[in-house]
């Protein structure tokens, strides 16, 4: 049988203005942090992150695409391809994490955040976005902790960088560890924060993908794959890349700036 | 101890597994893995002038039988590509340079390139079976076959390896007109053209509608064209198609391979695959009384 399941949308929540989130059943696992490869017939199929396991999946989508964009016009009932999961999940490694979400980079962390916090760990989060109305999962990460906010233009929270307000909150308290998924700079940056303080630290990596399943050799990174070795990737990991923060990979497989 | 290093016009292998093109080869790190791992050789993603981005996804089909594509040849080109070789090559690795273009001027012109770049041999793709508008239908045609053979030996000085297409008549032919054309060794099979549809949504399951199957299921096609080839051609053939074992392996051996190379096996054996096959043929080369590899090629003719 082909590895891969045609399921109608049951729901379909719009989180932000260019956010959604689609829900299905599927018959397939899922652990926090891993993902699915998406066919959006007659357009694409894409890596996305679970944003909600159970019986009930979900994926939580930025319009960035002419995909994700025709994905938006989807109403419940129409049907998409899901294949996985593939990758590695996110690990908890002590009793206390600070997450620190960029944008949509939320999507493939809030799983997480609500594991941990389920397993008996403190989460804090500091989720960053542009503008107060593309801040995600906001409610979801102050169920399963405390939550702190940054916006670019200052709209709610504190105005800046993301990272800067992780800076603040490690400086007042001891984390055991470190989680993050974002845009790749602000990741290199929370990275660096981490490994300043000696704390371990997991970060979820994006790459453009064809197969998910380590053999296209299209999400390379370094000797590493995207899909196979990660997503997640740990501090001691990427300090030792030479693209992380750097450079990804174009279609062709050429290597251009992050 | 049963001796696993073989050669294939004058490139010395540590082993008979070789990566497969297509396969983990579209960047330097990923081929120095390959290699590390076990492979006798690498050969690099189809290369061509230009970068080329391949299809829109899907582009790749898991199916009990094998693995279905349509990746569409996408490549860096071969000017960006000098770097991904040169970091294969750091970590030791024997690579093979894959080739293709749209007619045996740009063939020429690339493999002549790619062997600048200290490539052991070149392996034409004359047969991928789903980019259009370039060369690679050309193992369709025994006079271009030849012709791009013999275009591409006039400028480069090392062995050159056409790779044949399953999707003939006759490919014993077409090996003929390869060896008429100065090729060094020949490979086969490229994937077989083939089609997956999903039901529910009425529509093929690869965006370029058709693509090629690798795996299990084209292992018989594949020993018999190498089986084939052997009765018509002197030079070494290095057999591809579904080679997931030791004994597959030998399978292509006794056919009249020199090599195998594996691609799709990585997905249901992981990297080990490369150690896993040799360690295996080793043991079956031993348990049938060979000493060497090159004891056992072509002994199914007999």
């Amino acid at each position: 049988m082909p590895r891969i399941q045609v399921v109608p949308l049951l729901e379909i929540v719009r989180e932000t203005p260019t956010t959604t989130t689609y829900r299905f059943r599927g018959d397939l696992g899922g652990k926090p942090g891993q993902f699915l490869m998406v066919w959006i017939p007659r357009y694409d199929e894409l890596p996305m992150a679970l944003s909600h396991l159970g019986a009930v999946k979900g994926i939580t989508v930025r319009d960035y695409g002419d995909a994700t964009h025709a994905l938006a016009a989807f109403t419940a009932g129409d049907r998409i391809g899901v294949r996985g999961p593939y990758g590695n999940a996110f690990q908890l490694e002590g009793p206390s994490v600070l997450a620190v979400g960029g944008g949509s980079g939320m999507a493939s962390m809030i799983a997480a955040i609500e594991a941990f916090a389920q397993q008996g760990a403190r989460v804090v989060t500091a989720v960053g976005a542009r503008t107060a109305a593309e801040l995600l999962f906001v409610e979801r990460a102050n169920a399963a902790g405390e939550m702190h906010i940054a916006t670019d233009d200052g709209s709610r929270g504190s105005a800046g960088f993301v990272p800067t307000l992780a800076e603040k909150l490690l400086a007042r308290e001891s984390f055991a560890q470190v989680i993050t998924c974002g845009p790749e700079r602000m990741m290199a940056a929370v990275v660096d924060l981490a490994r300043q303080k000696g704390l371990p630290v997991q970060a979820s990596l994006e790459r453009y993908m064809k197969c998910g399943i380590g053999i296209c050799d299209a999400c390379a990174l370094d000797d590493k794959l995207v899909c196979w070795d990660g997503p997640i990737f740990t501090g001691d990991q990427l300090a030792k890349s030479e693209e992380f923060g750097r450079y990804r990979r174009d279609k062709s497989g050429r290597r251009v700036p992050v | 101890m049963v001796d696993l290093r073989t050669e294939i016009a004058g490139v010395a292998l540590r082993n008979p597994t070789m990566l497969a093109s297509g396969f983990l080869d579209e960047t330097g790190g990923s081929m120095a893995r390959v290699y590390q791992a076990g492979a006798g050789a690498v050969v690099t993603k189809s290369v061509g002038p230009q970068p080329r981005e391949g299809y829109p996804n899907p582009t790749i089909v898991e199916l009990d039988a094998g693995l279905l594509n349509a990746v569409g040849l996408p490549n860096p080109g071969v000017i960006e590509y000098e770097h991904e070789v040169k970091r294969a090559q750091a970590a030791g690795a024997v690579v093979i340079g894959s080739v293709y273009g749209k007619d045996a001027d740009e063939y020429a012109a690339v493999a002549a390139k790619m062997s600048t770049y200290g490539v052991q041999a070149i392996e034409l793709n004359l047969s991928c079976p789903h980019a259009k508008g370039l060369g690679t239908e050309i193992a369709q045609d025994e006079a271009a076959v030849r012709d791009f053979t013999r275009e591409v030996k006039d400028v480069v000085d090392i062995p050159v390896f056409p790779k044949l297409s399953p999707n003939v008549q006759d490919i014993a032919k077409f090996a003929v007109a390869a060896e008429e054309g100065g090729a060094d060794g020949i490979v086969a099979i490229n994937t077989m053209k083939a089609m997956a549809i999903t039901p529910e949504l009425k529509m093929p399951s690869l965006a370029n509608r058709f693509g090629g199957l690798s795996g299990p299921a084209i292992r018989p096609i594949g020993v018999r064209a190498v089986y084939d080839i052997c009765e018509k051609v002197q030079i070494p053939v290095i057999g591809v198609g579904g080679v997931g074992s030791g004994r597959d392996a030998l399978e292509y051996i006794m056919a009249g391979a020199s090599a195998v190379q594996v691609g799709t096996a990585i997905l249901s054996r992981g990297l080990g695959v490369f150690n896993e096959i040799a360690r295996e043929m080793a043991s079956l080369l031993e348990e049938a009384g060979f000493q060497s590899v090159p004891e056992a090629i072509g002994v199914a003719h007999a």
